[in-house]
């Protein structure tokens, strides 16, 4: 047999594994790597500005595909770099495989130019990780990383590749299996228990499915549609699981959580029976935990047996895969009403919508809904960066297709949304992609712009902008007696700073500003007619707020409501 | 909190020792001891990690350890029939012959060993279980402790 380099070995390995697009940044000790990948047809390598962009980049094509995403940097730097952004999958459990060059093997451990030891410093931010020490062992790493990213509880894996590896040759052989004694994720919901569910639900009088990102992850959106329709059980979504069951039914009650909707955040604190599925109890779901759903039986479906339990007591686990759990669960339910329960959620709902001040100021939630209104019927995928947009974006854009909504939900990581809106673009270039973004996070990671020019990837980048860290001032605004500490973005000899149109055109996009409500919709049309990719400043309201809210650490029962 | 005592099968490869500290500390929880040998099987090592933790943070404990790609298998040895032992070495005073006297009696009571001799001090080898170590250690207290290095526990289950 023919012997491969390094480099080759790992080229062949991710084209067994179906990977056709890598995002990266080259440096001395991966150019090994990227010299192989020169003039690659089938495996393309995605040039970013910034390791943190490539990383991104591999999780929103992760996330809008369903496919491990991959990113790849040189040593030291270039792989701390990275760090950031495989922290922000690891927090939603998105498959990567993330690959950084290392020193000379024979330099590790000696402060060379450019090293940083990465598997201890990824060590608490992936899922594994792996130093390939022998060129022998690479096929067989590689197979088990994308395995281990890809299955049980997706996430990220690193594998550290010295630069001699890279350069050494070995026989190339891509296993078929991977034999991994420690790892062996369970699918398979215990039968008793699904039973136990179907029973719980008989009695229940005031059911609540709770719906997680795990949705997504799963591919359980189908199954998880069925289940609710047929037991006829309300809905309500993580921010996570946006887009895993659609936002447009009349059971679903949008997002819960500290800026969930009103109804939601009733309904779930209303609850006899609370069925959580592929969520995992964060503390901006739960706000003060003992507090929370108080009357209700929990039940918890997901794959990760460590987030069973974890922070709140449940009655009812299932470990195992939504789908599968949904399947079972669905060949039991019986048909239900919950006549009374519908009518008091319906009187939330009306009580209580989603709302926002209506007259002729632009704000930023209208730019939002008529996002929504233009698009609805079109393929189209929302990246967001981190912030009120963010969830402005959550609120008032309705989601009814998995992976169409791309946001950091766990690390909430400003940056993420540009790179992450490319990097769908690039897995879905038939869909139409946007970045919900701030004017503060956009500029954590607008270097990428330059790659979405020179690669024509016609990404458009809605920024909502208010001059402001919104968020951090909105709670300065209310809890910090309106001390605007160091969240000022622009002020009077500064008020535009930068000008968000003229930095779009110095990277050869196309930028739009918007000052005025009337303009707003012209402005998006022109956007979508865009062949390349845009940028629309929207001067938003400087002083909006997202509301409802729940002050960290309080009942979800407690909520600000702003306007009521 | 309490005490548990977990016994942990773990691939013998690099760096399986920082993933298992590494979880503890990241996630605040408190090792009181932790042994590392290697096993009847040369691929696989076994560590005895001794806890201190309420019920709930020890249910995580557990399983955020099987979550590691490298644990092969985590066990609880605290409620079921378990030998546990450990070994320490007590560095003890003892500058006169009345001190060394009563220092050799109370090791032969007690089953230890001396395993070195100095002008001013002795050194006692005992293993056993928790009673007994302790017992030892407040036995020679008195005759002034220099230096303690204990293994920490290591244990197994009895056969039923
Ligand atoms: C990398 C990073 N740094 C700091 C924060 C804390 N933070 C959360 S929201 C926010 C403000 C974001 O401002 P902007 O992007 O303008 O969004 P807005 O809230 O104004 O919509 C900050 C600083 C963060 N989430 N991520
Ligand atoms: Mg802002």
């Amino acid at each position: 047999m023919a012997k491969l380099t390094g480099a080759e070995i790992l080229i062949r390995s991710l084209k067994e594994e179906g990977v056709t697009h890598v995002f990266g940044y080259p440096g001395g000790a991966i150019i090994p790597l990227t010299d192989k990948l020169y003039g690659e047809k089938s495996l393309i390598f995605h040039l970013t500005r910034h390791e943190q962009g490539a990383a991104h980049a591999a999780d929103g094509y992760a996330r809008a595909t369903g496919k491990t995403g991959v990113c790849i940097a040189t040593s030291g730097p270039g792989a701390t770099n990275l760090v950031t952004g495989i922290a922000t999958a690891h927090m939603d459990s998105i498959p990567m495989v993330a690959i950084t060059g290392q020193v000379k093997s024979a330099l590790i451990g000696n402060d060379a130019f450019q090293e940083a030891d990465m598997v201890g410093i990824t060590r608490p931010i992936t899922k594994h990780n792996y130093l390939v020490k022998d060129v022998r062992d690479l096929a067989r790493v590689v197979k088990e990383a994308f395995h281990i990213a890809s299955t049980g509880r997706p996430g990220p894996v690193l594998i550290d590749l010295p630069v001699d590896v890279q350069l050494q040759e070995a026989e190339f052989k891509y296993p078929k299996t991977v034999a991994l004694k420690g790892y062996k994720p369970t699918y398979k919901g215990h039968i008793g228990q699904i039973k136990k569910i179907a029973k719980a639900i008989q009695k229940s009088k005031r059911p609540v499915i709770y719906a997680g990102g795990g949705i997504i992850h799963s591919g359980a959106d189908k199954e998880l549609a069925r289940f609710a329709r047929k037991a006829n059980i309300p809905v309500t979504m993580t921010l996570m699981g946006l887009g895993g069951f659609p936002g447009d039914d009349p059971l679903s009650l949008g997002m819960l959580g500290m800026h969930g909707t009103a109804y939601a955040n009733h309904a779930v604190q209303a609850s006899d029976l609370l069925i959580a599925i592929g969520a995992r109890f964060d503390d901006r779901v739960t706000g003060r935990v003992d507090a929370f759903a108080p009357d209700a039986v929990v039940v918890h479906v997901d794959i990760d047996p460590a987030s069973v339990s974890k922070n709140v007591r449940v009655d009812i686990p299932v470990i195992g895969d939504a789908t599968e759990i949904l399947k079972e669960l669905n060949k039991l339910v019986k048909k239900g009403d919950y006549i009374e329960w519908h009518e008091m959620i319906a009187g939330w709902k009306r009580e209580l919508p989603l709302k926002y001040q209506e007259d002729d100021r632009l704000r930023p939630q209208y730019v939002v809904e008529q996002l929504y209104e233009l698009t609805k019927d079109k393929d189209v995928i929302i990246a967001t960066e981190v912030g009120q947009n963010q969830m402005w974006a959550a609120q008032h854009f309705t989601y009814t297709r998995p992976r169409t909504w791309l946001s950091s939900g766990g690390l909430g990581t400003m940056g993420y949304g540009l790179p992450a809106a490319i990097g769908a673009q690039i897995g879905k270039p038939d869909s139409i992609v946007f970045d919900i973004a701030g004017d503060g996070s956009i500029q954590m990671n607008i270097q990428e712009l330059a790659l979405a020019v020179m690669e024509k990837i016609p990404v458009k980048i809605i920024i909502l902008n208010n001059g402001y860290l919104g968020m951090v001032r909105q709670w300065q605004e209310l809890f910090y007696d309106k001390r605007y500490a160091f969240t000022v973005l622009s002020e009077d000899n500064c008020t535009m700073c930068p000008d968000f149109v003229k930095l779009a055109e110095s990277y050869g996009a196309k930028g739009i500003r918007v000052n005025k409500k009337a303009d707003v919709k012209k402005a998006l049309k022109a956007a979508l007619k865009e062949q390349g990719p845009v940028i629309v400043d929207f001067i938003v309201e400087r002083e909006e707020n997202v509301f409802p809210m729940v002050p960290a650490g309080e009942s979800i029962s407690n909520m600000l409501h702003g306007l009521a | 909190m309490q005490k548990f005592v977990l016994s942990v099968l773990v691939e013998n490869k690099f760096g399986v020792l920082t993933r298992v500290a590494g979880l503890f500390s990241a996630r605040g929880y408190n090792i009181g001891s932790l042994a590392v040998g290697e096993t009847e099987d040369p691929g696989i090592s076994r560590m005895t990690i001794v806890v201190e933790a309420d019920e709930k943070i020890l249910e995580q404990i557990k399983k955020q350890l099987n979550k590691l790609i490298d644990v092969l298998r985590v066990q609880d040895l605290t409620g079921g029939e378990h030998v546990g032992r450990e070994l320490i070495l007590i560095k003890v005073k003892a500058e006169d012959i009345k001190a060394r006297e009563k220092i050799v009696q109370v090791v032969d009571s007690t089953g230890g060993e001396i395993v070195d001799i100095g002008k001013k001090a002795l050194t006692v080898e005992e293993s056993g279980d928790e009673h007994r170590i302790r017992a030892l250690i407040e036995l020679l207290r008195p005759y002034g402790i220099l230096e303690i290095v204990r293994t920490g526990k290591i244990a197994m289950q009895s056969e039923a």
